[in-house]
């Protein structure tokens, strides 16, 4: 059990994320947008929106930097651990309870905005469960270990299983040795990966940060190549010279 | 110097009637689809009235187009890159549906199912966002033929600011009022603060022909053009997520055909042509410091295409032979370069809008002539000019930024035209010292005349066409079918996948299939192109099941 849930899922879990996006990339261009209602209501979304999304930005490089950095890491540079553990709870704490208060915001408005409501789809009711499930769960571990007083390490659990997996020899025992909520936490995290792709979540991925270095104004030919240039062989007008 | 061409449009306002007729045509060809029901790429405005979206020139609000930074360089007014991508969560400033109009549709369906009664049935109007009835209070042109100015009025951003300045010189009594029509598409610009806009960098300008398109498949729907656009002609498909515009009607300006608008214009005030420019100059020319020398350097980016040196370069920079001779006939850039009747709208938004408007003139004539005058001498035309009923300042606020220089003499050389013209067709002594007035000879003016009030077809329209030039491109079409998702498809992931088969590949397998075959022709495809299956077979799907003799 425990080999199929860290030990296999989670290569599954990449493989359709990574074939689900380049299919979707492929053959759903048309479809690969933010969906945006701000056109239906703009003043809860003027709120809940950045909530939720700068929350979420916070949360994913406290995610990313949990993850990757080894505790052996921080400790050399002098952070030590609880010192690490009081700032990683601040911090997410803080970015986790914005996000899904702005999320909450965001759910409320779609519910009772009607033209919001009725441009949602099944696909998006769906989405729209995991992401809150996968946030709900999250928030918990962190702010559980608080409450219960016992904090779970999950630098020494978690963390060294997801670095494992790169390197594709799975450490299945450190993570099937971390606590419940971490583990149920990451059971939905994966779901959520999984259905990434085939819902309006891709647009993450187009975020556009070329804005910051292209020039203003874009020129694009008609057609691929020079449409208005010179002819090709064969075409030349009546009384032009000899082509050299 | 760096020359491009632009396809350009001149609207003659003396000649609009309001009857809608391009919104109508402009709408059933392009946004009669869900998601754009609110949608006019071409819509037309009563002046004075609030436009649509509602005051959208009000920039204070809106912060479409560029402002002259401190440094005299050109910023977003809505805010630069950085800026862009801290507000892409929420956009700031987009406007709401109802700053345009909640779309709806009336329940026809109870005129017929009604049960029998007392009272005639019905049609109520029902939301075609949410589906539940409404009131409709508002469109695309509530306040067409001055509906509700005296209460409303005061809401034209243009109003508001003569009013600032003088309190008299609007007025919306009704022995006082005025109006006239607007006719907006999108404008093309040089210089599109929408394109600037765009995050994902879907929004471009066609190299060709200048003009500005939305690639469908790039866009993300940030939704930042539609804020970026001063003249809020960009609209957001609540139902796709995607921006979307006015397309210059490209599929038919390619073949040499107007734009639909155009086309179907009963007014014939439309004309359409190309211009060339100096697309070096245009950054320079959009940031001069004064807003009311914008007219004139918008005009000095303008390239004469009777130039040997222009034509030089337009060749040196790639420009079709034939492009250079259509921009040489070009009607649109007659109008606005060498006579300088058509002025662009709302140069002060620093895009270099490419579609410009001739002002109207027709009310002195009726009210000189109303007061005893004769309202079609010249004299009395060019002192009348200042004393009209629509105020130029009013023009002046809309053309050139304020500046009511350009406008009167644009109104000049419109009253010299109709002076002069009425003694030629008189048959009345010519006089030559009223074109002279405004700077022009006879021959010119009568040019003009026949372009402005005879509007052939031909002369109307100068469109070179995307094929003669590069014909040799277009050989291979493919079949019409073969799109996306279209039924001629046929790749990895079943019929609707893979990129479409150009028919000549397809022509050359069937012919080497049944020149080298001992059967008739190959049946086991799963489709059969029509243009190549000679007769013989009876291919799968071509035909409905045999029944039994």
């Amino acid at each position: 059990m425990n080999v199929l849930l860290w030990g296999v899922l989670p290569y599954v879990m990449v493989a359709v994320l990574v074939t689900g996006t380049i299919w979707r990339y492929r053959y759903d261009k048309f479809g690969w947008t933010t969906r945006s209602s701000e056109l239906h209501e703009s003043r809860l979304l003027r709120i809940g929106s950045p909530m939720f999304h700068f929350g979420l930005l916070v949360v994913v490089i406290g995610h990313v930097i949990g993850l990757v950095i080894p505790e052996s890491w921080t400790t050399a540079i002098g952070l030590s651990e609880p010192a690490y553990h009081v700032q990683a709870l601040v911090l997410g704490g803080i970015a986790g309870v914005s996000t899904l208060a702005g999320i909450a915001i965001l759910i409320y408005r779609r519910r009772t905005t009607g033209p919001v409501f009725s441009a949602t789809t099944r696909n998006d009711k769906l989405m729209y469960v995991v992401l809150v499930l996968a946030i709900v769960a999250g928030l918990s571990t962190t702010l559980l270990g608080v409450a219960g007083g016992e904090e779970h390490n999950y630098r020494v659990s978690v963390s060294p299983w997801f670095r494992s997996l790169f390197v594709f020899q799975p450490d299945i025992d450190a993570m099937a040795g971390s606590s419940l909520a971490f583990r149920i936490h990451t059971l939905i995290g994966m779901a959520l990966f999984t259905i990434w792709p085939f819902t309006r979540l891709v647009h993450a991925f187009s975020a556009p940060v070329g804005y910051l270095f292209r020039p203003y104004i874009v020129y694009r030919s008609r057609s691929g190549g020079p449409a208005a240039g010179p002819p090709r062989r064969g075409w030349d007008r009546v009384g032009s010279s000899e082509p050299r | 110097m760096k020359v491009m061409a632009q396809l350009g449009m001149v609207m003659n306002l003396d000649k609009c009637i309001g009857c809608h007729t391009c919104s109508v045509t402009c709408k059933q060809a392009w946004t009669n689809r869900a998601g754009v029901e609110y949608v006019w790429f071409n819509n037309v405005e009563t002046r004075p009235g609030q436009g649509y979206p509602r005051r959208y020139q009000d920039q204070d609000r809106w912060r479409g187009g560029w402002v002259r930074n401190r440094r005299g360089r050109l910023t977003l007014r809505a805010g630069g890159r950085v800026r862009k991508l801290l507000s892409i969560f929420a956009n700031p400033v987009l406007p709401n549906i109802r700053d345009y109009y909640e779309p709806w549709t009336y329940d026809y369906e109870t005129l017929v199912d009604a049960p029998l009664g007392d009272d005639f049935p019905v049609a109520e109007p029902r939301s075609l966002l949410s589906g539940r009835p409404m009131a409709v209070e508002w469109s695309a042109n509530w306040d067409d033929d001055l509906g509700g100015i005296p209460e409303q009025g005061e809401l034209d951003p243009i109003v508001e600011r003569i009013r600032r300045e003088s309190e008299d010189k609007v007025r919306f009594e009704y022995e006082q009022a005025f109006m006239f029509y607007l006719p907006r598409i999108c404008e093309h610009c040089l210089n599109p603060a929408c394109v600037a806009s765009c995050p994902s960098g879907a929004m471009y300008k066609r190299v060709e022909d200048g003009i500005v398109l939305v690639d469908q498949d790039r866009c993300r729907g940030w939704r930042m053009c539609v804020t970026g656009c001063p003249y809020k002609k960009i609209y957001f498909n609540h139902r796709t997520g995607k921006a979307e515009k006015c397309t210059f009607c490209y599929p038919r300006v390619e073949v040499g055909l107007p734009t639909v608008c155009s086309e179907t214009c009963v007014g014939r005030l439309r004309y359409i042509g190309l211009f060339l420019y100096d697309a070096d100059r245009v950054t320079e020319a959009a940031s001069v410091e004064d807003e009311r020398d914008l007219y004139q350097s918008q005009l000095d980016v303008l390239l004469d295409p009777h130039d040997p040196a222009v034509v030089a370069a337009a060749h040196r920079d790639g420009i079709d032979p034939e492009w250079v001779e259509a921009a040489q006939r070009s009607p649109v850039h007659k109008l606005v370069a060498q006579y300088r009747v058509a002025l662009p709208l709302h140069p002060e938004f620093r895009t270099m809008p490419m579609v410009w408007y001739v002002p109207p003139l027709s009310p002195v004539v009726d009210r000189l002539t109303e007061t005893g005058h004769d309202g079609e001498s010249a004299g009395n035309l060019f002192g009348a000019i200042d004393a009209l009923r629509i105020p130029v300042e009013y023009l002046a606020e809309l053309f050139t930024a304020g500046d009511p220089e350009p406008v009167t003499r644009v109104l000049r050389t419109l009253a010299a035209m109709r002076a002069f013209m009425r003694d030629v067709t008189l048959g009345r002594e010519i006089d030559e010292s009223i074109p002279a007035a405004v700077g022009m000879g006879a021959e010119e003016i009568m040019e003009m005349y026949r372009l402005l009030a005879i509007a052939k077809y031909d002369e109307r329209y100068v469109i070179p066409t995307a094929h003669v030039g590069e014909a040799h491109q277009l050989e291979e079409l493919g079949c019409s079918l073969d799109v996306d998702g279209g039924p001629g498809m046929g790749g990895p992931f079943g019929e609707a996948s893979g990129r479409p088969a150009p028919v000549s590949v397809e022509t050359f397998h069937a012919l080497r299939d049944r020149q080298t075959s001992d059967t008739v022709a190959d049946t086991s495809a799963s489709r059969v192109n029509l243009l190549n299956w000679d007769g013989k077979g009876r291919p799968e799907g071509l035909f409905p099941p045999r029944g039994r003799r």
